[in-house]
């Protein structure tokens, strides 16, 4: 519902928020590069490029906030296209090393490894940086349109997709951790040494990426906004409202959920791309079934079905977890529980409803908070 | 079938061999305005619903404007063919506003490309204006569907449905729950609507019947038990044994 | 035994001993010995061990070895390990003992012994363990040469131990090392041997040594024995005798021996592929029943409330750590006879425990959610992490050993290659229980009357006296206490670990949205459908292969059947 508060105060809003994510970017990249090193100000590059990490993760965010917070479609197989996306990046990092490997080979180490004589056919194109860069966006894409022209056909919703999904995250995972389906295995691919030759490990370098991230976060924003402000957005909201109604409107549910599964699944390729030359490694081990949930609980905690809540809870979240799993690393667990039965039980419009109730306990103090209508929805 | 609007031959619906509809047949002339009565379960509800595309019949045909056959289509296909249908309990989208309740069902391209690029022509929101203004809920335009009351929802599906300019408009029990003025009003609504297209509406309250009806349908078991006018119905004693007889009204 | 304690038998004991010597003639040598005395004869052959001179020890040791009484087998394994002693007492009576771990008393070092025939361990005059300081004790030692000769005796020996077990695998060891010396004591073992597997085992060993006979009548006879009883174990054997190298001709020169070994060989595929078959279809029942017995809680939680329970399989480890914490507890405080039966209080515990944990759950978080199956979903996954971390937290990360209760250990063997093992079987049965248990409760008895009058419509049930609330909190829990039992199964086959939810939870999920929600036929038919699959293509593609196979299939098949192989139909689905 907060979108529909949001989509009426037009394109000043748009902007607003454009606005503010563009700024917090900028100023980032300001704090690692104008002030000197012992400034509390300073932003190190290991934290600039953590920033980039969560910014990517909330170009992720935004699809999956069009997909389950305007169309009410809980997928927990974002981790796949995730994985898609990022494989896809990680094949071309792989074949840009060329005989810089550890074995001196013109294949990826871990090939020479496994014995592997000759680049498997589906590597051959991944050595081009144009190919790869459609490929990120549009494997993942194709991928969920095969996927989702099957299910939505066959009208599986609700909780059945998201078993499906998390059965079809399962299945990907294992497949991806077989050696035999020369992706690196368990340990995935990593080493990566170059971009277009520039070294990763120069500063410029991942500035530059940092640079790019952020203005993928700003695009993905504005095309999401203007996706949930056109009557398309409406049509989605009013799916997620009555499923079954929108049909006798005249609309095929099926096709605008497979668009939005669609471009869901190219914004999350397009994160896992941007977030492998940053973090310097991909894994089955980050694309498997307990990513795909966490992803959810990202957009949970922001509060779904805003956009901007979408970023600012990926954000949010990927802090609390580097901050816990880094200073007490047995709780993190316990505090994703609780984070998933309290935003469900508690907050279901995630922060915008903590900030308000905080707000209206500030203003009435020791008042108790007023019944909201939605507690009878 | 020559000259229907709407023909139902032959149809069969089974639920776990528990038979809705029972070789029923059904035939609709354009511009009719057709109430379809009936005890409960006789069928009335699975007749609309085999009609819009909600329910594929085991057995039978059913045809639109005596060239398309309805069977193979999905409902939204058949929803822009031009049958409109009105639920029994209203079904609005809830969180969206009238307007844009109004907005979603107006007439026209309803494919995902041109819900992306196309906006509101002039003429279009003047339409979507008059049909607020002949459901009463101008004022209201900008306010949560969700919120409205029973009766206001009621109304807003009917808008819905005529802004899709169906050539048949098939409505289920329009004046259940509502109030004797609220009743009176729909009825007006209906004859109105009536003038443009044909109407097919199952009702309950006699009183409303007999306010709008031509002609009447009297469904029982899963199949037509009698045809014709609102006092042959009411004097017909097979109608009576079985439907007024039961003390359902 | 010695003589003290034989003047102090009671009469009963006098009966029993009368029994046993009864029985003994009855039921051969086998049992017989534990039973008797050492004979004269023996004890002399005994003391010659420790003769000076080493062709005397030589004989002895041979004679002992061919004696075919395994109650010398004690002896010959102290020779080998060089535990065997002479004692010299105080009288200077020379007694030959086996001293195995040198202990502590005070400062003394020294031995419990053991009498060198049939190893009883000796007794005092007071009835306890007879103690020999290491001073009066000398060595019995055999040269190098000799002690090498004693290994395959053992095997010889064990022939004719008391246990059927030891003596099939002495038969297999002794066939498989071909000596042909053996022949004349697998012979008398065969002859006196009523235990089929046994029987088995020795004519295979028979055969395998007869195959390298001088005579080729004996060794075609040997071959087509072999055949005839499908020994399969046999195959290397029979394949490396006619088997042409590049550098050399087969050992196997005789060509109706060839022949018959051909034709052996043969017969043996053709019956490796009769079990293989029998195998697959068993281990897919096993595997089906696996999926019923875990996915039949979340049939009742999700097919008949609609509550997704992503924490269902750590419902499942709740109870299998419930059965690590009985084995624990029955080691701990309980004698050692009645450990075994741990297993048998943990089942009913694992259900209590995962239902009481149901109840809680339903009663603080699941309540509030009826009717938002997404959320629900998303919660209920939060406490499954919750859970997974406070397991990893008391127990630790590593997989704890929860070890199978002795009666379920081993199996039914019903033709050579085939054996179904106990806790396959017990599983299989224990799925079998619970589902008809529940469909007795649920489709037959007034409780199930009540649980499904409120999943059908909740405000008539309520109308009509029945306390929802109180209902929706049994039937939950019942959903949960079967997935603790579940879990408690599962210690049976698999690890006992905190993930062990997480490794099952989807497989269950698949098999209620397969079989149709609310359907329990539906959910054996899925179960048994996806298990089966499973084992049919695991052989060709590989277990990760064969599951993506399995995964696709469901996507097609819920393509034609979207509310899975059981619809519910009806006329009141949501618009």
């Amino acid at each position: 519902m907060n979108s529909l508060t949001h989509a009426k105060k037009g394109t000043g809003d748009t902007l607003k928020w454009v606005l503010l994510i563009a700024g917090c970017w900028l100023m980032l990249l300001m704090m690692n590069m104008i002030p000197p090193k012992d400034s509390v100000f300073y932003l190190s590059n290991f934290n600039l490029n953590t920033a980039g990490k969560y910014m990517a993760y909330a170009i992720l965010a935004l699809g999956i906030d069009l997909l389950w917070g305007y169309t009410g479609i809980l997928s927990l197989g974002q981790g796949i296209f995730f994985g898609l996306g990022a494989y896809c990046m990680g094949m071309h990092l792989m074949l840009s090393i060329g005989g810089e490997g550890a074995y001196q080979s013109d294949l990826p180490d871990f090939m020479v490894w496994n014995q592997v004589t000759e680049l498997p056919f589906f590597w051959k194109p991944f050595s081009s940086f144009g190919f790869s860069m459609l490929a990120v966006m549009l494997v993942p894409a194709l991928f969920a349109l095969i996927f989702g022209f099957l299910t939505f056909r066959s009208r599986i919703k609700g909780v059945y997709f998201s078993i499906i999904t998390q059965a079809l995250a399962l299945t990907v995972w294992l497949l991806f951790n077989q050696n035999s389906m020369n992706l690196g295995g368990t340990n995935g691919l990593t080493d990566f040494k170059k971009i277009l030759n520039f070294p990763l490990s120069e500063v410029a370098t991942q500035r530059a990426l940092f640079v790019m991230t952020g203005i993928c976060l700003v695009l993905a924003f504005v095309l999401c906004r203007w996706i949930t402000r056109s009557r398309l957005g409406k049509v989605l909201i009013a799916i997620r409202d009555n499923e079954g109604r929108i049909r006798f409107s005249g609309y095929s549910a099926s096709r605008y959920k497979l668009f939005v599964f669609v471009i869901s699944a190219a914004l999350a390729g397009l994160a896992g791309a941007l977030y492998v030359p940053q973090v310097g490694i991909i894994t089955p081990g980050q694309i498997g079934v307990l990513p795909s949930i966490e992803m959810i609980v990202w957009v949970a905690v922001g509060g779904r079905g805003t956009l901007i809540g979408a970023v600012l809870g990926a954000v949010g979240v990927n802090w609390a977890r580097s901050f816990l799993t880094s200073n007490y690393p047995d709780l993190w667990l316990y505090f994703l529980g609780v984070l998933f039965i309290g935003v469900v039980l508690y907050f279901p419009k995630g922060m915008w409803e903590i900030s308000g109730k905080i707000k209206s306990l500030v203003m009435h103090r020791g008042k108790k908070t007023p019944l909201t209508k939605e507690r009878f929805t | 079938m020559n000259g229907s609007i709407l023909y139902v031959e032959g149809v069969t619906v089974s639920f776990d061999g528990f038979k809705a509809l029972h070789d029923l047949n059904f035939v609709m002339a354009p511009g009719e305005l057709r109430v379809v009565i009936g005890p409960n379960g006789a069928g009335k509800t699975t007749l609309l619903d085999v009609i819009c595309g909600k329910v594929k019949p085991t057995l039978g045909r059913v045809v639109f404007e005596q060239y398309t056959d309805l069977l193979p289509l999905h409902e939204d296909a058949i929803s822009n063919l031009g049958i409109g249908r009105k639920f029994q309990a209203p079904t609005v989208y809830t969180s969206l506003t009238v307007f844009e309740n109004l907005e979603l069902s107006l007439k026209r391209k309803k494919g995902v490309f041109s819900a992306l690029f196309n906006r509101l022509t002039v003429n279009q929101q003047e339409k979507i204006h008059d049909t607020l203004d002949t459901i009463g809920l101008f004022e209201k335009q900008h306010d949560i569907a969700g919120l409205l009351s029973h009766g206001e929802k009621q109304w807003l599906e009917i808008g819905m449905v005529m802004m899709q300019e169906p050539k048949v408009m098939l409505v289920d029990e329009p004046v259940a729950g509502m109030t004797d003025h609220e009743t009176e009003k729909t009825g007006a609504l209906l004859e109105k609507i009536s003038k443009e297209r044909s109407v097919l509406v199952i009702e309950h309250d006699m009183a409303f019947v007999r306010q709008i009806a031509q002609k009447v349908t009297v469904l029982h078991e899963g199949t037509v038990l009698f045809e014709g006018t609102v006092d042959e119905v009411q004097n017909h004693e097979k109608v009576k044994e079985v439907y007024l007889g039961r003390g359902d009204h | 035994m010695n003589l003290q304690q034989k003047t102090r038998l009671s009469r009963a004991e006098a009966l029993l001993s009368l029994c046993l010597i009864f029985s003994s003639v009855f039921f051969g040598p086998c049992l017989s010995w534990a039973q008797s005395e050492t004979p004269e004869s023996i004890t002399e052959s005994i003391l010659r061990l420790a003769d000076e001179d080493r062709d005397v020890v030589e004989t002895t040791v041979f004679a002992l070895g061919e004696s075919g009484d395994p109650a010398v087998l004690p002896i010959l394994e102290a020779l080998r390990e060089r535990s065997l002693y002479l004692w010299f007492n105080q009288e200077e009576v020379r007694t030959v003992v086996i001293g195995r771990e040198l202990i502590n008393r005070g400062d003394v070092s020294g031995y419990l012994v053991q009498e060198p025939y049939g190893g009883a361990a000796m007794k005092n005059e007071k009835g306890a363990p007879l103690f020999l300081p290491e001073d009066q004790l000398e060595s019995i030692r055999l040269s190098r040469r000799l002690r090498i000769k004693i290994s395959p005796m053992l095997d010889r020996l064990r022939l004719f131990s008391p246990d059927a077990a030891t003596r099939e695998s002495a038969a297999t060891k002794v066939g498989l090392s071909g000596d042909p010396e053996a022949l004349p004591m697998l012979s008398k073992a065969l002859n006196q041997e009523k235990n089929r597997w046994v029987r088995f085992s020795l004519t295979e060993a028979i055969g395998l040594i007869r195959l390298t006979d001088e005579d080729p009548a004996v060794r075609k006879q040997a071959a087509e024995t072999l055949g005839n009883i499908h020994a399969m174990d046999s195959i290397p054997t029979l394949e490396a005798r006619i088997l042409t190298t590049d550098d050399s001709d087969p050992e196997e020169t005789d060509i109706a021996v060839k022949d018959a070994i051909q034709e052996a060989i043969q017969k043996i595929s053709a019956w490796q592929v009769w079990t293989r078959t029998v195998e697959t279809i068993f281990s897919g029942i096993s595997l089906s029943s696996i999926l019923l017995l875990v996915a039949l809680g979340l049939a009742i939680t999700f097919g008949l409330m609609g509550v997704i329970n992503m924490a269902h399989g750590e419902l499942m480890m709740l109870g299998a750590y419930t059965t690590y914490i009985m084995q624990e507890f029955f080691v701990a405080y309980l004698p050692e006879n009645v450990r075994n039966f741990y297993f048998v209080f943990s089942i009913p515990l694992a259900f209590g425990v995962a239902a009481l944990f149901g109840l809680l759950l339903e009663k603080s978080i699941i309540r509030k959610l009826y009717g938002r199956p997404l959320e629900t979903l998303l919660a209920t996954w939060g406490i499954s992490l919750i859970l997974q971390q406070g397991v990893r937290q008391v127990f630790g990360a590593a997989n704890v050993d929860v070890a199978s209760p002795d009666w379920l250990t081993g199996g039914i063997r019903l033709a050579v290659g085939i054996q179904l093992p106990y806790n396959r079987l017990f599983i299989i049965l224990l799925s079998v229980v619970s589902v008809v248990s529940v469909y007795l409760l649920v489709l037959r008895s007034p409780i199930g009357l009540k649980i499904r009058a409120v999943t059908q419509n909740r405000e008539m049930s309520a109308c009509m006296g029945i306390i929802t609330e109180r209902v929706d909190a049994w039937t939950f829990a019942l959903g949960a206490g079967l997935a603790g039992m579940a879990g408690a199964a599962l210690t049976l086959i698999g690890n006992v670990g905190p993930d062990l939810g997480q490794n099952y939870i989807v497989d269950s999920f698949l098999v209620v949205v397969t079989g149709g929600v609310g359907k329990l036929a539906g959910t054996v038919g899925a179960a048994f459908g996806i298990g089966g699959l499973n084992k049919l293509f695991e052989p060709g593609f590989g277990a990760i292969y064969a599951k993506v196979a399995i995964l696709l299939l469901v996507i097609l098949f819920l393509q034609k059947r979207p509310s899975g192989l059981f619809p519910a139909k009806g006329r009141h689905i949501d618009v």
